[in-house]
């Protein structure tokens, strides 16, 4: 294949064409190409303004205060109340737990795979790690209860069968993967001649690791860090089935909860008439969903746009 | 050598052990977290091997769990698997195309990139709440295959232009330069000599998407996908089922039996994925040789 010529004679296509008469099949089909990247701001426009109608709906009636403030979830229960700190509490128990077993083993096994693993190595561990990432979440779901929880009431007998603690370690398993692959990437760029430089006054491999490296591609490693815990916020099968559906202001992970997501769940599964305020809470908890994970993955990428350090 | 003490040589000792642990350490976890796939997917396959034959595949499902089979559950998710490839695939590539080719640098093109971007970290549950709202109840598609397969196709169109936008970057622009030369015009170099230099890369992506498409359960059971079905679905209008959900309707069910029938499933399920993923990777190899 012949080498592209080292100057090109435009710096960019569009300028080096005139249009002459319109070619109406080719109008034609830009327009279908510009629909369907529009789509992609529809499909935003519509979660969006979907779950701003019918939250507006449903704080006619419920008051934001008690909302967000109360401290009882019972929604399709008489007497009603719709606190939803319990569900927020749910979710952060699970979270945090996922974050506290993920993040340092799924940092260590991005060191390890770039920092020491042989290239041999790599080969097989990067892929199985990809593939631990591809399994369905309702197969971590069965793994929660078949497995985790048996084996931790062998430990802790008074652990109940639905339980915030095997929800926590199955998913933070499932986004230890990411962290792992993605901070591998991140600590991969970091230029060899830093490690070098650092090796040449006499550094061991664990001062150039934490002192050179880990701080070097500390953007792509937090960013990595904050997608896999919104990826934990918005996780559903794996909680759903092993951490239950009680809503629960407790400290206690051996007790049952209740998360946001598998709260939506538990009101489609069942028969919850349109218009209702079963159905609205639906789209209350969706939109706190919706801009909970949405502030994280902002914020995650701000910080690769901003911390990057580019190397040559 | 003067400088050396017997202190700074114990301090050098013990820095260099502790860096020999951390490696050692670091090696541990890695391999534990290796292991623990291979302990899940041992698991899985001792728990649901007895009950996978062919009267599991090719039977409904049942109250009695020596009876019941994943026949309409299979069938679902091979019907999603072509809906929504037929639905997403061409709006994903365009999109991916017409911001590679077509679109001016810009604002605009920023505010996509960037709307993409965080679509694709929607938690996926949203999607399943779109769905319902959107495709079931407004344009009263009911609770169908095609209500599932425009959910679907609505969650995963992100990663399909994220990845097709990686592999038509990578086409070199000499390629298209030597197109526009000869007269061809914009569309013309992008059919005939973008697209399919882009095409293995493509494919790549896109059936990576699919296969999460696949595992997906919760945007299905929030548009109200059927956890038993005795028929098999005729056309995309008809109400379904999928292995997931099947999957989740077998785990919730506290008897012993049902939780082997899931693991049964699973195991289905992972097939289904692990020929997806072997043709991507098949895909990719042979493209990477032909480009030596």
């Amino acid at each position: 294949m012949s080498e592209p010529s080292s100057q090109p004679l435009q710096p960019s296509l569009s300028s080096s064409i005139r249009k002459g008469g319109t070619r109406w099949g080719e109008a034609t089909i830009k327009l279908w190409l510009r629909i369907c990247t529009a789509l992609s701001l529809f499909t935003t426009l519509a979660i969006v303004v979907l779950l701003a109608v019918e939250s507006v709906e449903f704080f006619r009636n419920v008051s934001p205060l008690e909302f967000f403030l109360g401290t009882r979830w019972v929604p399709l229960l008489n007497p009603s109340s719709f606190g939803v700190l319990p569900l927020l509490w749910g979710t952060m128990l699970i979270t945090v737990g996922a974050a506290v077993i993920a993040i340092p083993l799924g940092l260590a096994s991005a060191i390890y795979l770039s920092e020491y693993a042989s290239d041999r190595m790599r080969a097989w561990i990067k892929p199985a790690l990809e593939l631990l990432a591809g399994i369905p979440t309702v197969v971590y779901g069965y793994f929660a209860l078949t497995f985790v929880t048996p084996m931790l009431r062998n430990v802790i007998p008074d652990l109940q069968v639905f339980n915030a603690l095997s929800g926590a370690i199955v998913v933070g398993i499932m986004i230890l993967p990411t962290i792992a692959t993605l901070s591998d990437n991140a600590l991969r760029a970091v230029p060899v001649s830093l490690r070098q430089a650092a090796y040449a006054v006499g550094a061991t491999s664990y001062e150039v690791t934490t002192r050179i490296v880990v701080p070097a591609g500390l953007s792509g490693v937090m960013a990595s860090f904050l997608l896999a815990i919104s990826r934990a916020i918005g996780e559903t099968m794996a909680v759903t089935l092993a951490s239950g559906q009680t809503p629960n202001l407790s400290f206690s992970m051996l007790e049952s909860i209740q998360t946001m997501t598998a709260y939506i769940v538990q009101v489609s599964m069942g028969d919850t008439p349109s218009g209702g305020i079963g159905y609205q809470t639906l789209f209350a908890v969706a939109m706190l969903l919706f801009l909970i994970t949405l502030l994280i993955n902002v914020i995650s990428q701000w910080i690769l746009g901003r911390f990057r350090e580019v190397y040559d | 050598m003067p400088l050396s003490s017997e202190s700074a040589q114990k301090q050098l000792a013990a820095r260099h052990r502790k860096s020999r642990m951390f490696k050692h350490l670091c090696a541990a976890i890695t391999w534990s977290s290796v292991f623990l796939l291979a302990m899940l997917l041992v698991r899985v396959t001792m728990d649901g091997l007895g009950w996978l034959d062919w009267q599991f595949i090719n039977s409904f499902p049942s109250r009695i769990p020596e009876r019941a089979g994943i026949k309409s559950a299979l069938v679902g998710t091979l019907w999603m698997i072509v809906m929504v490839a037929v639905i997403a695939i061409p709006i994903g590539v365009s999109a991916a195309l017409y911001l590679e080719e077509f679109s001016k640098k810009g604002r605009l093109a920023t505010l996509i990139e960037v709307n993409v971007a965080n679509l694709a970290g929607v938690p996926s549950i949203v999607y399943g709440i779109l769905g319902l709202a959107i495709f079931v109840r407004f344009f009263a598609l009911e609770r169908s295959l095609i209500s599932g397969a425009l959910t679907m196709s609505l969650l995963i169109l992100p990663v399909i232009i994220i990845a097709s936008r990686e592999a038509i970057k990578m086409v070199p622009m000499s390629i298209r330069y030597a197109a526009l030369s000869l007269g061809a015009t914009r569309w013309q170099t992008t059919w005939a000599h973008v697209l399919p230099s882009a095409f293995p890369g493509i494919m790549t992506g896109v059936i990576l998407a699919l296969s999460r498409a696949i595992g997906e359960t919760a945007p299905l059971i929030l548009i109200g996908a059927a956890s038993f079905m005795a028929f098999l679905p005729t056309g995309p209008m008809d109400s379904f089922t999928a292995l997931p959900i099947q999957i989740y309707s077998w785990v919730s069910r506290p008897q012993r039996e049902f939780h082997e029938l899931a693991a049964a499933g699973i195991l289905v399920l992972l097939a289904v994925l692990l020929l997806m993923n072997a043709t991507a990777i098949y895909i990719r190899n042979r493209t990477e040789k032909r480009l030596k």
